[in-house]
């Protein structure tokens, strides 16, 4: 079966900067793939261009079968787009922001009423539909927001960091309606900074940086590239500037890379146990005093610092 | 069609919803026209009734029709609505009207009865002698009673001779009368129509021309509309700002990733500009008519125009819109381009500039629009309305095609 999303060499530049530079990946129907990438990365070019807001300055993509370039309409009527800022009017309720974007999908009548109350129950509003977006918490408006974009039960769902800046609970409510929205047979064009959610969602993942895919894959395929190697995650005070102690783990034998992200030195090693005890002797040497120590198994975190030597929040 | 209303119901819904807006759309217009009101006696004048207007009458007329004219302005059945003296001198009645001690001045001529009356030897009339009403220009309303009055008078006794006329023109030819007797009936007859004219006066007072002459120049016939339109810029400047605001916060880029071509978004808030200030128009319009008892004139016509100048308005809005770059920027030039178009187009003092600001005024739908209703006002009719109207809707043509083009060239809607 032909891919539902079909990137081919894709571009897009603002003046002489590339923020989508000559990428190309493949999503199946029925899969959730995630977009995991810094901040300015490219994931929201990319997805503006696959949902036809941006002309790609060169290459294509097909969705559902639709050139993105030549039919923008047939594309449209295949994806919902749940954006990454908050889409909504706020001096309407919720009820009739729903009904409002409905009808912009070309729904109507009682079917359209019937379908609003089905994802007004969907994101958990039903009881308050009818108050005004603006008295909503940033969650419940976030929850509207995806709402919005399974109005027309779309085959194809992208959704553009859509747990930045909420409460942990809604953020569990929104990863808990990906699975099940994907359970339902929606496929998700997810994308994230957060590799958590990269890991916990997603079928395959796209690595972007610079606007560049870096890596592709299942998180098992990606973690393979980093090997068998261990990230040891110091935690140090908060006064503390750590660039002079990464610098001296650098020169460890044991470590292969050194990054640093707030308070906090990420180390990637060949064998944790056996590096941890020359990294504490050497960071009492300097005069640090490690707070505690986290060993993590290989992940999409430890393979964007193998891929960038940066972390993902840089 | 149904995504256009769509949209543009949506924004009449948002922008009636927002109490910052109501008050600059509805509320400000009403004090202000209220103040203005005040301050020039529009408002007294045109609410409460008028009566004891202070005028003269100075009849040099030996005949019947001056005499009987002097009676109706001095008649008892008047004295409530006039408060009439009689002079013998004209000079002297002038200095009373140009001092203001009256509101004005009825000048019946010597011969002003033989101009009308054929005479009862020669069968002929007189040479012409016009009635002549001088008004105090401070008082429009009272002194426009006034010649109502007289010329409900003068149109009695006219309808009276001609009616004459074609009687015994229809006695001759059927031979019932004797041409020699004509010059005495045709004397006799006109006598009776100015006796006819006496007795019909206070009827007369109520029709539609004597009830125009006072709207006409009424400062609240111009005031109110000149305040509605005001208004209604700074209206289409918000609704413009509305576009930029969706661009912002990202309602407009959700809109084009639905099936929804960006011509008809742009059109959908074009709508909703045009919805919003239409509603803004005839609230404003129902309302004065009934808290000011203003007379706008034939609704029909008032509606039109009111359609045709909010399309011309809407047509700046979103020009602005186009070339703005912030919400802000909007707002700041939607508020000079409402005072600015507000001045030059009449909105503060009713009619229209003269000369080269004149015709610069053409390009704001204040001056069209003050126009037309000055027009309905008099009592003109939608049909003589037609160029204000067709002027407004190529103005709002010409003014969205070039707003598009902007838009294009920004790469906003293209997708």
């Amino acid at each position: 079966m032909a891919p539902i999303v079909q990137v081919n060499d894709l571009v897009r530049k603002f003046g002489d900067n590339s923020a989508v530079d000559h990428i190309s990946f493949a999503i199946e129907e029925g899969e959730v793939f995630s977009l995991l990438g810094p901040n300015g990365a490219g994931k929201t070019t990319t997805i503006s261009m696959l949902s036809c807001l941006l002309a790609p300055t060169a290459g294509d993509a097909s969705v559902g079968g639709h050139s993105v370039t030549r039919e923008p309409l047939q594309v449209k009527n295949v994806i919902g787009v749940v954006p990454q800022e908050i889409a909504l009017y706020e001096d309407l309720t919720a009820l009739e922001n729903l009904m409002f974007w409905g009808r912009m999908y070309g729904m109507g009548g009682a079917a359209l009423k019937q379908r609003v109350a089905e994802v007004l129950e969907q994101v958990g509003l039903a009881d308050r539909a009818k108050e005004r977006v603006k008295t909503y918490s940033g969650g419940m408006k976030r929850r509207i927001n995806i709402g919005v974009g399974l109005l027309h039960r779309p085959r194809l769902l992208f959704m553009d960091e859509p747990t930045v800046g909420i409460d942990p609970q809604s953020r569990r409510n929104i990863l808990d309606s990906v699975v099940e929205l994907n359970r339902q047979g929606m496929t998700v064009l997810y994308t994230t900074h957060y590799m958590e959610e990269a890991e916990e969602l997603s079928h395959r993942v796209g690595i972007i940086d610079h606007g560049k895919l870096i890596a592709l894959g299942t998180q098992r395929e990606l973690t393979k590239m980093v090997g068998e190697q261990d990230t040891l995650r110091l935690h140090l005070n908060e006064a503390d500037d750590v660039t002079p102690l990464a610098d001296g783990l650098r020169s460890l034998p044991e470590v292969l890379q050194a990054t640093t992200l707030d308070h906090q030195i990420a180390l990637i090693v060949d064998d944790a146990q056996e590096a941890l005890p020359p990294v504490l002797s050497k960071a009492v040497y300097l005069g640090y005093r490690v707070r505690s120590v986290d060993i993590e198994e290989p992940n999409l975190e430890a393979v964007f610092l193998h891929l960038t030597g940066r972390a993902l929040r840089d | 069609m149904s995504k256009l209303l769509t949209i543009g119901f949506k924004d009449l819904r948002i922008m009636f919803r927002d109490r910052a807006a109501l008050i600059l759309m509805l509320a400000a217009p009403f004090v202000l026209t209220l103040g203005l009101g005040l301050v020039t006696g529009g408002l007294s004048q045109s609410t409460g009734a008028v009566s004891n207007v202070p005028v003269v009458v100075v009849n040099n007329d030996a005949g019947t029709l001056g005499q009987s004219l002097a009676t109706v302005i001095t008649s008892a059945d008047l004295a409530g609505l006039f408060d009439a003296s009689v002079q013998g001198d004209v000079g002297a009645a002038r200095s009373l009207v140009e001092e203001g001690t009256v509101a004005a001045a009825v000048i019946i001529p010597a011969g002003f009865t033989d101009s009308i009356i054929p005479s009862g030897a020669s069968g002929q009339t007189g040479p012409l002698a016009r009635v002549e009403v001088f008004r105090d220009p401070g008082r429009p309303v009272s002194s426009g009673v006034v010649q109502a009055v007289v010329e409900s008078f003068i149109n009695q006794v006219e309808t009276g001779r001609i009616g004459g006329q074609i009687a015994i023109e229809q006695l001759l030819a059927s031979g019932a009368v004797a041409p020699a007797d004509v010059p005495q009936i045709a004397a006799a007859m006109g006598e009776q129509s100015g006796r006819e004219a006496n007795l019909d006066i206070i009827r007369v007072r109520n029709t539609a021309s004597g009830a125009v002459s006072a709207a006409e120049i009424d400062p609240m016939s111009f005031l109110a509309p000149g305040m509605a339109m005001l208004f209604l810029m700074y209206t289409v400047s918000l609704g413009g700002r509305s576009i930029l605001d969706e661009q912002r916060e990202g309602t407009l880029a959700r809109m084009l990733s639905t099936p929804t071509r960006g011509g008809q978004v742009l059109t959908g808030k074009t709508f909703g500009i045009y919805f919003v200030g239409v509603a803004q128009m005839m609230i404003l319009i129902v309302a004065s008519t009934l808290l000011f008892r203003l007379d706008w004139g034939d609704p029909l016509a008032v509606f039109a125009l009111v359609l045709s100048i909010v399309a011309g308005a809407a047509g700046w809005g979103l020009l602005l819109a186009a070339v703005a770059k912030t919400p802000s920027q909007v707002s700041s030039v939607g508020m000079a381009m409402a005072l600015l178009f507000g001045l030059i187009g009449g909105s503060f003092f009713g009619g229209t500039l003269t000369g080269p600001l004149g015709t610069l005024s053409k390009i704001t739908p204040n001056a069209w629009g003050q126009d037309g209703f000055a027009m309905l006002a008099r009592g003109d009719t939608l049909v003589d309305l037609l160029p204000a109207i067709a002027a407004l809707w190529v103005m709002c043509f010409v003014l969205v095609a070039v707003a598009v083009a902007i838009f294009n060239r920004k790469g906003m809607l293209q997708r």
